[in-house]
């Protein structure tokens, strides 16, 4: 997985160089590589789909409440444990262990996911670029300390870091947050200074330098802008494994404290007892992670893939 | 290459003091405070004055860590609140049964992610491809546990051909002397009890090895890709030699090295996969314990597995770059666990 070949993505951003000049024919204005990463993204079919399942999820999560046909917490249908309606043309999810209509409850969940998702990605976003910058901007020992920590905390598996954090914090919406979103922490750190490291030796980094640009100059207004390709790539698959990673806390009991509140991964736990008489119950909420997640993965790999001249053949 | 060796071996200091130190401040940012956390919350005053006393809580923080340090590096873990028993002792019987299915689960991941990888490379556009690769990103998204639930409805539940749950039928009564019950089945005289163990991994371990065998499939189909572009492959086709050897000797030998490195480092993923993957088959082993002692709040167990299972990924990825240096004399300059981001990609945290 060529995660990284920063050095290559340089003419993106503010960088002059990715400015059209207005000398060229208006044909050669689509060759810099940030228009053609966009021209590569809407042309690929698998970017089309995840967009389109990107932009499904949101709406669903933000017009839940016009979307749902009934209340998440409804009890519109009589039901015992052992006969729990599966998908008919009034429910189309079926209903759930309390009675509930699924479909609605689906269509709730999504909120939960996608304000997790956001939250947790910026959160650990804004903590990693910030590290990053640092790291990059200042090298030595900074840097060699900054690198150390990563290394710490690169090596416990993320879920059992998350299941850490979360137990220290407490078991709230907001502690799931923080917990995944201090495991992404390191990656954008890494992925940053990498990317900056890279772009450090570079001509323009040189011819900049050579014309007495501050430091602070450099870095804020050259490296760092040129540096953030890979950084929003990622950002885009870590909203993949945010959802994947809050419904997998949710499963294992570490999520919001409003058990009322419907949630992807805490209504699959709850359908464990059920699997044999209502497996519908395990489908939908699984169906709708694997969606969701899959939209920015595919949306992630196709600009990776965009941005990334090694992709080219 | 001694010289490399010994650094990387420096390298892993810091990082396991570090480590130490993370789980150390850990237990005593946990609500109620340390003795509190390890004793659980029936824990009586004089208990808690007791453990105090001998763990020393009342000491300058620094000793503290010191004499955590000590007792951990003579492998006393604490007790485990819902047990009663050493942690170390939990973490010794449990181990075998999560080694046993992350190792089923990374012959499969290895066994059909290659070729896999391999042919989507040889396929570059075509449908075979796109679908290898769509198929690969599916597997990195899909959820472990949903997963698990699929594979126990369809054949479990619905089919009846494989156990849904624990490792071996109980009514074998078979004894177990290494606690890896195929090898076990083998060693007592007893296949019947073999089969029935291995039967019992095939689900969990299908499920966990997905997210490795996507990975493993897109690593070898990317660098394949680049390999059968290079200058000496062309030649090597241009010497006219057949297209079997150019695979075998040059394809191959050079596309498989990234593919070793990242096999290394699945390590990780399956560990913290097989959490929920054990707790979905209620399989028996160190993930379903841990996901017990979290909702038991049994706060010692959770800090020793997780410095052990955090030591066991160092000491993975550290014999990796090492094995790696050895293979590629251009790698001793530069470390893997630096390059970012091998499995962190797509891959997720292995859920």
């Amino acid at each position: 997985m060529p995660a990284a070949t920063p050095g290559s993505l340089e003419s993106l951003g503010s960088h002059p160089a990715a400015e059209p000049s207005p000398d060229l024919p208006p044909g050669e204005a689509g060759t810099s590589l940030g228009r053609e990463a966009i021209r590569r993204v809407v042309r690929d079919p698998l970017a089309l789909v995840g967009a389109f399942l990107v932009v499904g999820f949101v709406v669903v999560a933000v017009f839940a409440p016009f979307l749902a046909p009934f209340g998440p917490n409804d009890r519109v249908g009589a039901v015992t444990p052992t006969t729990i309606p599966g998908p008919s043309a009034e429910h189309w999810f079926g209903l759930d262990s309390l009675g509930r209509d699924e479909l609605s409850r689906v269509i709730y969940g999504a909120r939960q996911s996608l304000l997790v998702g956001v939250v947790s990605l910026l959160l650990g976003a804004t903590v990693g670029i910030s590290v990053g910058l640092l790291a990059g901007a200042f090298g030595g020992w900074v840097d060699a300390l900054v690198m150390r920590i990563t290394d710490i905390m690169l090596s416990i598996p993320g879920l059992l870091f998350a299941i850490g954090i979360a137990a220290v914090l407490g078991r709230s919406l907001l502690s799931v947050m923080i917990a995944i979103a201090v495991v992404n922490v390191p990656i954008f750190v890494r992925l940053l200074r990498g990317a900056m490291l890279a772009q450090r030796g570079s001509d323009y980094v040189v011819a900049v330098r050579s014309l007495g640009v501050r430091d602070r100059d450099v870095v804020l207004g050259h490296i760092l802008p040129n540096s953030l390709s890979p950084v929003i790539v990622q950002g885009t698959l870590t909203l993949a494994t945010a959802i994947v990673d809050a419904a997998a806390l949710a499963f294992l009991g570490l999520s919001g404290e409003d058990p009322a509140v419907p949630e992807w991964g805490r209504m699959l736990a709850e359908t464990q007892r059920f699997l044999a008489s209502a497996p519908h119950l395990a489908f939908f909420p699984g169906a709708a992670i694997v969606l969701a997640a899959l939209g920015f993965t595919l949306l992630g790999e196709s600009m990776r893939e965009a941005l990334d001249p090694k992709y080219r053949r | 290459m001694l010289r490399f060796v010994v650094r990387r071996l420096l390298l892993l200091i810091p990082i396991l003091i570090g480590l130490s130190v993370l789980l150390f401040a850990w237990v005593r940012a946990l609500p109620g405070g340390p003795a509190q956390a390890l004793l659980g919350e029936r824990a009586t005053p004089d208990a808690v004055a007791q453990l105090n006393e001998l763990y020393g809580f009342d000491r300058p923080i620094l000793q503290q860590y010191v004499s955590y340090l000590w007792r951990v590096v003579q492998g006393d873990l604490g007790v485990s609140t819902t047990t009663r028993r050493p942690v170390t002792e939990e973490l010794v019987r449990l181990f075998p049964a999560t080694i046993e299915l992350s190792l089923f689960a990374l012959v499969i991941a290895v066994g059909l992610g290659i070729p896999l990888g391999y042919v989507a490379a040889r396929r570059h556009l075509t449908w075979v491809d796109s679908s290898a690769v769509l198929a690969s990103l599916l597997g990195v998204t899909i959820p472990v546990f949903f997963l698990g639930f699929i594979l126990k409805y369809i054949f479990a539940v619905q089919l009846a051909w494989l156990p849904a749950t624990g490792r071996q039928d109980p009514r074998l009564f078979t004894e177990h002397p290494t606690g890896f019950y195929v090898l076990d089945g083998f060693l007592v005289g007893r296949p019947d009890a073999a089969l029935d163990a291995f039967l019992h991994l095939i689900l969990p371990a299908a499920a966990l090895a997905t997210i490795p065998l996507a990975i493993i499939a897109r690593i070898t189909r990317a660098s394949v890709l680049d390999v059968v572009n290079e200058d000496y492959v062309r030649t090597a086709d241009a010497k006219g030699l057949s297209q079997g050897t150019i695979t075998r000797r040059h394809v191959l030998r050079n596309a498989l090295l990234p593919v070793v490195t990242v096999i290394g480092l699945q390590i990780g993923l399956l560990l913290s996969g097989a959490v929920l993957t054990e707790t979905v088959f209620a399989f028996p082993g160190v993930g379903s314990f841990l996901v017990d002692a979290i909702s038991t709040r049994d706060y010692a167990v959770v800090q020793g597995f997780i410095l052990v299972i955090a030591v066991i990924v160092v000491v993975v990825n550290l014999l990796v770059d090492i094995s790696y240096g050895l293979i590629d004399p251009r790698m001793r300059t530069t470390t893997i666990l630096q390059a970012p981001s091998v499995g962190a990609g797509s891959g997720g945290s292995g859920v």
